[in-house]
């Protein structure tokens, strides 16, 4: 079983590239001029998230360095080891659903601190792989044809990313 | 929103650093965290401009119908009211191949315009209908083949195996789809 998520996890890349690739040659489409546009719109997403990493890591950085993150995580590690969950996920696990680049900030600053290939660095992989930035996708949708009443739109999506955490931390515990 | 957090999160850092004589540390973290900012995003350039370059190749070819036949099951199970030839129905199966390529920035348009498709058939124009709702759980709920951000951070810090991610995300994430979905049709049988 461990060798076969291994296995296709090491596959899926190689194989989604040759796949499109070929769909490209076959159906003779310009594939390099292609690529380069996809590419070039590719820096301008880096480029945007870019000076709100910088503000955040600072935030954080200062957060971890005074060891204000050390006091809560201490404080609430009594009632997360009571449901045997890691505390040091819980500040990716609050910012996810506000903002995307604020919780790439968070989710880089846990693996490097503790090690991306640590299971504590693998868990925020997947938390960060596997859930959505909920609030702000909602905002967008709803705003962009004026609705006032989301109804229950937010806690069925958040149920979901409280869902896609908790299967996070099991699976990861299920593979170490 | 991160107008209140994050002038908080300086100022709590600050006072309580003085408190607890960490200031040294405060102050060199000051520095190191925006070497690390600029450090994270040279690395990230190359693998976001590989994957947005490919997946673009991906969105010009018949694959993208090839995936949107595939879909045609689960899309009839998540909006049964939809007929298949309507434009609102293609719009939907576009957003949803943009969301599983990973291509956000088409995967948005894509999303809103079907959003607009629906609210021409809306009642009230201030409430969003089953459809609306179902449409945006699916959006935050970030079904993709390959989490290409995350695997460019791992890279980036030098991981051993910057993909060994791809099948627990995917377990996580379509059982994070399949909760949001079930949800909100329990919403909408309690009449919400």
């Amino acid at each position: 079983m461990m060798k076969f998520i291994e296995f296709f996890s090491n596959i899926a890349m190689p194989l989604m590239i040759i796949i499109i690739v070929l769909y490209g040659v076959v159906e003779r489409q310009k594939v390099f001029d292609i690529f380069l546009e996809g590419a070039k719109e590719g820096i301008s997403i880096v480029f945007n998230i870019f000076p709100t990493l910088v503000g955040l890591f600072m935030a954080i950085g200062a957060l971890r360095s005074s060891g204000v993150i050390d006091l809560i995580v201490n404080l609430m590690t009594p009632i997360f080891n009571l449901c045997n969950f890691p505390t040091e996920i819980l500040p990716l696990a609050l910012i996810r659903p506000i903002s995307g680049s604020s919780s790439i900030a968070v989710a880089t600053d846990i693996m490097k601190n503790f090690g991306v290939d640590s299971n504590i660095g693998f868990i925020a992989s997947v938390i960060m792989g596997s859930t959505e930035t909920t609030v702000y996708t909602i905002a967008v949708y709803s705003s962009s044809i004026g609705i006032k009443k989301t109804r229950f739109v937010l806690w069925a999506a958040l149920i979901a990313d409280f869902v896609g955490i908790v299967t996070s931390v099991v699976v990861c515990r299920l593979l170490s | 929103m991160l107008n209140i957090v994050w002038p908080g999160f300086i100022i709590i850092s600050v006072i309580f650093a003085i408190l607890s004589g960490n200031l040294a540390e405060l102050n060199n973290s000051i520095f190191e965290s925006t070497s690390t900012a600029v450090n994270l995003s040279i690395t990230l350039l190359g693998t976001m401009c590989l994957w947005s370059g490919i997946m673009k190749i991906a969105s010009r070819t018949s694959a993208m119908q090839k995936i949107t036949n595939i879909l045609a099951p689960i899309m009839k199970l998540l909006f049964p009211k939809l007929k298949k030839d309507s434009e609102i129905y293609q719009e939907i199966s576009m957003n949803m191949v943009a969301n599983i390529l990973g291509l956000g920035n088409a995967a948005t348009p894509l999303g809103i315009k079907a959003m607009k498709s629906m609210q021409e058939n809306n009642s009230d124009k201030k409430v969003l209908t089953n459809e609306m709702v179902t449409l945006i759980v699916l959006n935050t709920a970030s079904i993709q083949i390959i989490p290409t951000t995350v695997i460019a951070i791992r890279n980036s810090l030098g991981s051993e195996n910057p993909t060994a991610i791809i099948v627990p995300v995917w377990i996580a994430t379509i059982c994070a789809a399949v909760a949001g979905i079930v949800a909100t049709k329990i919403f909408i049988k309690l009449g919400r």
